[in-house]
């Protein structure tokens, strides 16, 4: 075996005496270890929603286009991105037609044609496949093979943003040959497939083992020269995001470990070792509080937090429903120690919730980079919440006390015993309460304790959306999205904030196709939420890992697969 | 017996139990500690005087000093303040739920072991609660309770009692097999059996006679139960069950400071040596007293 490997490299080396180097071979740097502590149960990325399971599968399964780490589109499989431009949008916005390159190969040796793009398209639409990516494919009329290289993307509506269908790593390309038989109720059945799916990436699955260890090796057949670098590829999963940072920055086990939630001084701890580099990419991700704009009071009964219509009118907050508590609430909060404490690199001071991509990003909010506790109590006093003997601002026997939830995470746990104090100087009572994440984000509409239920003032999370445009995403806000009991909690609009002028912009945004006015809606929609507190913005957070310092490429990315270009790592 | 010694000396059985222990020195030596961590808990925070909960922000992970004598955490927190506030948390909930437990325990112990009729009925409920899945029963528990329990005692009393009630009435079982098990035994010895034939009514025989003779099992699952106490709280806190997040317990500062064992290691070794050494010396002080209350050890 060794023999044949040393002889092998040596009739390589002789081959390539022609000049092309003998670094660019494929699968000349033996095995790359990637550490990813949550893990995959499935290599089917229209089977689950979770991105483990979407970044385990960016390796085989790739779509037409791609993002990089800037969150600048890339042609994949596709020759290029299609534009009104060039054509391959139409002008009525209502069709993309996408080329894809010739000559590209699945992993058995087959050809990938537009009838793959066709059937993923028709796979992931079936009603009974519970598909989660099905959101990529909305308002698509039909799906066409134009000739064999060409798809053409029909809409039911002008799509200003044509770019959700087969781009990113929510929505590639299936091979139709092994799908054919796996589509609808029976997709969840073949287990052979979802497990072993055959690809067009770098590398090709050998051994999948639900919810522990995956092993792939290169693919022969991947379309460029000498990549992968990687003959073989071990996606390792399971432990804890401080173990899991550990195996790459201190004992150097693992070249690659994924979303480090750790604190700052524990990574940087390790960092001092010289074994590996903590990389962060900021994506659009926001640590927020939520406010509640609905009265959580448990005497309530089934009207608990519940949205009863009047844009907030009935059944209002006792006193987040007042825009000077809002106000000071913010004011009051030193967010540069919550970034120093909880985050380092990985963090930067949010003021906004829709803070990426750049365009996007609004300055009008600036206010909230510095803490102000005199101008919060002054807007306390001013509105006539007095402070009691004990410290806590009342009026009219309304007390300023705050029940404030999050899930259970030392970072997190930490920046609510900041907020608390820094509340405290205003004369606002925090009750702190942590939930367990599986609880707190299991959406399960029978316990009360989900951040959709919100039975609290006041909770604290990250949202965010992948891609790069905002439509979607911002029209979380708007009165019909509000959670409540009619939708069994299922709509994205926690702080139960109503407010119709917003839903004017909303409606507007999904009719507007020039960029401009879309940036400049969706730079009025996010300082509406901010201006009038429907949120508080804490913390722009960074997707954190680490890789190894034996190998360079890594570049991490908010805004596709961490392992986007996982095809140009290589050894140093 | 020596006739001549009892009219001699006057002696109770306390005096002569108290003679036993004293003789144990491994529980001499843990009430000493025990009471040492008591009276540290309790007295210490007025001495030390500072707020547990107060943030520093310019103090985070700092070593032993003068100012903080245990160091500081990553958000500034003074160590030997949260220490001490975590240590009266810890130690009430552990004495009071074993407490509880121990009542339960004994209770439903005896009942099925002297009360023929109520044997089967009270062993199968044992047999039921041990069987029921602690998880999920506690977290059905809190859904069901913790509104109401914090509207009427606030949130940090509301969730002790909750807690401790809960702990207590899902870890009594095991008092309960052994303790009817040797009321079993005892039962059927000729003293009880004398005591009946003189007309000894039940509850007298119960008191006088088979307690003090289980009394050593009782104290020894007794003190087993403080540490599992301690111990199933630090869970419930991890799992966001338990006492809200900026209400330090031992097991609490023991979970949050793994973490940091490289950057700040005394985070991680006082709690753990507090917790070890008050189960250690609550094991050894049952274990005194279990020789100490024995009848036929006593005395020896």
């Amino acid at each position: 075996m060794r023999n044949t490997l040393l002889f092998s490299i040596a009739l390589s080396s002789a081959v390539a005496l022609a000049g092309t180097a003998w670094a660019a071979d494929r699968g000349r740097d033996g095995e790359l270890r990637l550490l990813y502590w949550q893990a995959p149960s499935t290599m089917m990325p229209f089977l689950s929603g979770g991105t483990k399971e979407l970044e385990a599968s960016s390796v085989v399964i790739e779509p037409l286009a791609r993002y990089d780490n800037d969150g600048k589109m890339h042609a994949w499989l596709a020759e290029e991105i299609p534009t009104v431009a060039n054509g391959g949008v139409a002008e009525d916005l209502k069709s993309i037609t996408w080329k894809i390159k010739r000559g590209i190969k699945w992993s058995d040796g087959s050809e990938l044609t537009s009838a793959d793009a066709v059937f993923t398209y028709e796979y992931c639409s079936h009603p009974d496949t519970g598909c989660t990516s099905s959101n990529y494919f909305n308002d698509i009329v039909s799906v066409d093979a134009v000739d064999s290289h060409t798809v053409r993307i029909n809409f039911s509506v002008a799509k200003p943003f044509p770019y959700a269908p087969f781009v990113g790593y929510n929505a590639p390309i299936i091979q139709k040959a092994q799908f054919d038989g796996c589509i609808g109720a029976k997709a969840q059945e073949c287990t052979e497939q979802n497990f072993n799916p055959i690809g067009t990436g770098p590398f090709k699955v050998v051994d999948f083992k639900p919810n522990d260890v995956i092993v792939f090796e290169a693919n022969e057949l991947y379309r460029e020269e000498g990549k992968p670098a990687f003959s073989s590829l071990l996606f390792k999963g399971g432990g804890d995001a401080t173990s899991a940072a550990r195996s790459v920055l201190e004992t150097s086990e693992m070249h690659y470990a994924w979303n480090l939630q750790v604190e700052p001084e524990i990574l940087a701890k390790m960092a001092e070792v010289g074994k590996g580099t903590i990389i962060a990419g900021f994506g659009t991700s926001v640590e927020r509080l939520m406010v509640n704009f609905t009265n959580p009071d448990p005497n309530l009964g089934d009207d608990r937090a519940e949205y009863l219509g009047g844009n907030n009118n009935r059944n209002p907050h006792p006193f987040l429903s007042d825009y000077a508590v809002r106000r000071a609430l913010s004011l009051a909060i030193d967010r540069q120690i919550l970034v120093d404490a909880g985050y380092g690199s990985a963090g930067k001071i949010g003021c906004n919730v829709l803070p990426a991509p750049a365009i996007y990003a609004s300055d009008a909010n600036d206010e909230c980079k510095t803490q102000n506790v005199d101008e919060a109590n002054h807007i306390l006093d001013h509105a006539g919440w007095v402070r009691g003997s004990d410290g806590v601002r009342a009026k009219n026997g309304v007390r300023l006390s705050i029940l404030y939830q999050t899930s259970t995470n030392s970072v997190r746990q930490g920046t609510q015993a900041f907020i608390k104090e820094m509340w405290k100087a205003i004369g606002v009572e925090t009750e702190l309460r942590n939930l367990s994440a599986s609880v707190f984000f299991g959406g399960d509409p029978a316990s009360p304790d989900t951040y959709q239920k919100f039975y609290a003032d006041i909770e604290m999370y990250t949202n965010n959306f992948s891609g790069t445009d905002p439509e979607t995403y911002m029209a979380n806000w708007t009165c019909k999205q509000v959670s409540r009991r009619a939708n069994t909690w299922g709509g994205g609009n926690m702080p139960r904030w109503c407010n119709p002028d917003y839903d004017a912009l909303s409606t507007e945004m999904s009719k507007t196709a020039d960029l401009d006015d879309r940036i400049r809606l969706a730079k009025a929609m996010n300082d509406m939420l901010m201006q009038d507190y429907a949120m508080i913005p804490l913390i722009h957070r960074g997707g954190v890992s680490a890789f190894s310092n034996v190998i360079e490429g890594p570049r991490g990315n908010e805004w596709d697969s961490e392992l986007w270009n996982i095809a140009d790592w290589h050894l140093k | 017996m020596d006739s001549a010694v009892i009219e001699t000396e006057h002696r109770s059985m306390w005096t002569d139990v108290w003679r036993q222990f004293r003789k144990h020195k491994g529980a001499l030596v843990g009430v000493f500690v025990f009471a040492f961590i008591i009276i540290a808990v309790f007295v210490g925070p007025p001495i030390h005087g500072v707020d547990p909960n107060a943030i520093d922000f310019k103090a985070r992970n700092l070593s032993p000093e003068w100012a903080h004598p245990l160091g500081t955490d990553n958000i500034g927190h003074d160590t030997l303040a949260q220490m001490l506030a975590g240590g009266q948390v810890s130690l009430a909930v552990g004495l009071s739920a074993a407490l509880i437990a121990l009542i339960l325990g004994t209770l439903i112990g005896v009942l099925a072991g002297f009360v023929k009729s109520l044997n089967g009925p009270l062993m199968r409920l044992t047999d039921v609660f041990l069987s029921l899945p602690l998880l999920p029963l506690l977290l059905v528990s809190i859904m069901l309770f913790r509104d109401t329990l914090r509207a009427a005692f606030g949130p940090e009393t509301g969730i002790f009692l909750l807690i401790v009630g809960l702990i207590g009435v899902t870890s009594w079982m095991h008092t309960a097999r052994i303790v009817r098990g040797d009321v079993l035994s005892i039962k059927e010895r000729e003293f009880v059996t004398a005591a009946h034939s003189i007309g000894t009514r039940r509850h007298r025989i119960v008191f006088r006679h088979i307690l003090p003779n289980i009394l050593s099992p009782i104290m020894v699952s007794a003190t087993l139960g403080i540490a599992n106490a301690i111990i199933t709280e630090s869970a419930l806190s991890f799992l966001g069950l338990g006492f809200p997040p900026d209400f330090p317990t031992w097991g609490r500062l023991l979970y949050d400071g793994t973490n940091f064992i490289q950057i700040t290691p005394s985070r991680v070794i006082w709690p753990g040596v507090f917790i070890a050494l008050t189960v250690l010396s609550v094991n050894y002080i049952g274990d005194g007293l279990r020789d100490a209350l024995d009848p036929r050890l006593r005395g020896r």
